[in-house]
């Protein structure tokens, strides 16, 4: 298969990716090597999304990952976590080398992330539309605790077909969560093909906007851009936030954006390897 | 097996126009003929697995026979209630394709691990269980399978599982099948039941033992709900030992159907019994299939061991 042309022509034209979207993108190759699997466009899709997170908006500290004052980061879509323990490696959760064991006997990073297991994973996620649910949870708990911890869900387009996800809206907006921000990763693409052809989701923005969330979006994969918008979280200090990030599916690697085939890969070889590499040399 | 099995669902789809295929949000191109010739008879209706359960209710009450299909522990957990009321009280023509039962995405970890699904489907009224062994008895079950009258639900395996099913046995939903017979004589041998690819197993381990000078019967069980209580009463009133196999945790699946029948029928006087299957856990570790059977001891060197165990305290 080749891109599809409908998620092509809805997703940003964005900027070139810089260094670290580069070299973040070559750890998440290392595990798909390492492992010789895995979803590779998935992954691919919300790496800025979790950049800017990790690096300007969350408070966190590697170090005690148990911290009661941190903020929480759910990746719902579990499936992308080769995005999600990038970003924890390159942060110091755990060494960068543990990325080559992704999948292996003994390993502690799996196919999907787990809780308990993998430092600095809040959520084992991997059944799609939990997240936000939790994510609730989570800030209604940081409300009677009196903490102001802030949670973040990052859900997957196809994954909000889920009819959890909106029962789990219903609640932020009920209880008017100010400390929840909901995530989509917008990449016009689910397992199966186009959105727009599996379940259309439009007017995304303005469904949020109806259960009760100040709702923007934004190109995801321009740094500037999420953290300039990120900054302003909760856009409205008595609701929810939900944040629409239109992506790329597969983005970084020419050959895979857009292209459903790329949504997940059973068996990277060496060769593929050598392919993923070569389409993330430094520009 | 898996695309055995749905490549079937368009061979009977051209058939009869009562079958109908849905998917949640499977890979691309998946049945295209279908959708192509059979446009208002094949659907992908995206993550939505309580959705198009409801769905096929719908359908099915109005006449169409509908098969589901998508990850086992989505078309399972995810959906419970959607199949207990709408399928199973209205006792609907619905068949579910599960992929991946047992430990098939071992590096996709517990929320892809179907261990439990045979035990909470067969724990339902007028649901039928249903796990074969490879593709060609795949085919034979689903030819038949349109004109069952109740839900069903089908575990699928890997796929290029090894065929050990005979085409001369047919299928018939709620019968086993003796895949080995004890050789030498059939005084006192042990019985191996098994089910899914987990009769494969069972038929390996029945080779090493046979080689011990123990001569085992191995017993298919397809279909797990309705049991062939028949067939396990014949073959384990000679036996000194049953065996039950299954890629599955150790509570509700074939051993505790079995070992109830066995319970029932013998009247307290049952024979000795061992149950192979997943302990009480979620897999902890990765790796691949094959490493989480034989770390749970579901493969055929394991499943000899315990025989040998149970047999040299006799
Ligand atoms: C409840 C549930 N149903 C089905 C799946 C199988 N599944 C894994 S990824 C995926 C597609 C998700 O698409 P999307 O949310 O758009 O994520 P993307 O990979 O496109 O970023 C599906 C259906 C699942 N993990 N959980």
């Amino acid at each position: 298969m080749t891109a599809d042309s409908v998620a092509l022509a809805r997703s940003p034209k964005s900027l070139p990716l810089d260094e670290r979207s580069i070299w973040l993108r070559r750890l998440v190759v290392d595990a798909l090597v390492g492992g010789e699997r895995g979803h590779v466009g998935s992954s691919m899709s919300p790496i800025e999304i979790l950049r800017v997170l990790y690096d300007d908006v969350l408070r966190h500290r590697p170090s005690e990952p148990g911290w009661s004052l941190r903020d929480r980061c759910i990746l719902s879509k579990g499936h992308g976590c080769l995005a999600l323990y990038a970003l924890l490696a390159d942060k110091g959760y755990f060494p960068t080398d543990l990325l080559k064991t992704f999948c292996r006997k003994g390993s502690i990073l799996g196919g999907h992330p787990e809780h308990g297991k993998v430092p600095g994973v809040e959520a084992s996620t991997g059944a799609l539309g939990h997240g936000l649910s939790i994510g609730v949870g989570m800030a209604l708990a940081a409300r009677m605790q009196k903490r102001d911890s802030r949670v973040f869900v990052i859900m997957g387009d196809g994954e909000i077909n889920e009819g959890s996800v909106w029962e789990a809206a219903l609640s932020a907006g009920k209880h008017k969560l100010s400390n929840l921000v909901a995530i989509i990763d917008y990449n016009k693409i689910q397992s199966a093909g186009a959105t727009a052809h599996i379940q259309e989701l439009e007017p995304l923005l303005d469904k949020w906007r109806a259960f009760g969330f100040a709702a923007e979006e934004v190109d995801g994969h321009d740094v500037a851009k999420l953290q300039k918008l990120f900054a302003r979280v909760p856009l409205d200090a008595g609701r929810p936030t939900a944040i629409v990030c239109h992506t790329v599916k597969g983005k970084g690697l020419p050959f895979a954006e857009h292209d459903p085939e790329w949504h997940h890969k059973s068996k990277v070889t060496a060769e593929l390897g050598e392919r993923l590499y070569a389409a993330l040399e430094p520009r | 097996m898996r695309q055995t099995c749905v490549n079937m669902v368009y061979e009977l789809a051209k058939a009869d126009d009562r079958v109908v295929f849905i998917g949640s949000d499977l890979s691309p191109g998946l049945l295209a003929g279908m959708q192509e010739q059979f446009p208002d008879r094949w659907y992908m209706e995206g993550v939505s697995e309580q959705n198009v359960i409801g769905m096929a209710a719908g359908m099915a009450l109005d006449g169409a026979i509908p098969y589901v299909n998508t990850i086992a522990t989505f078309i399972t957990r995810r959906c419970y209630e959607q199949v207990a009321v709408d399928l199973c009280v209205h006792d609907l023509p619905v068949r579910l394709i599960a992929n991946g039962g047992g430990l098939v995405y071992a590096p996709l970890g517990p929320t892809h691990e179907a261990i439990e699904d045979i035990a909470i489907m067969r724990a339902l009224p007028n649901m039928t269980v249903v796990a074969p062994a490879d593709a060609e008895e795949m085919k034979r079950f689903m030819a038949v399978s349109v004109d069952w009258p109740h839900p069903i639900y089908i575990r699928l395996g890997k796929g290029g599982d090894r065929v050990v099913t005979r085409p001369e046995h047919g299928f018939a939903i709620g019968q086993a099948y003796l895949l080995r017979e004890a050789e030498g004589g059939k005084s006192n041998p042990v019985l191996l039941v098994g089910t899914g690819v987990a009769t494969t197993q069972a038929l390996q381990a029945a080779e090493m033992l046979a080689a011990d000078g123990i001569a085992c019967h191995v017993l298919h069980m397809p279909t797990v709900k309705p049991l062939d209580v028949a067939a396990i009463e014949k073959y384990a009133r000679a036996s000194r030992l049953v065996v039950t196999v299954e890629e599955h945790t150790v509570i509700g699946g074939l051993g505790s159907a079995v070992t109830d029948a066995l319970v029932e029928r013998f009247d307290g006087r049952v024979p000795r019994i061992r149950r192979i299957g997943i302990p009480d856990v979620f897999a902890s570790d990765y790796g691949n299939q094959e490493w989480l059977m034989e770390t749970f001891g579901l493969h055929a060197a394991n499943i000899a061991d315990v025989v040998r165990k149970a047999v040299g305290s006799d």
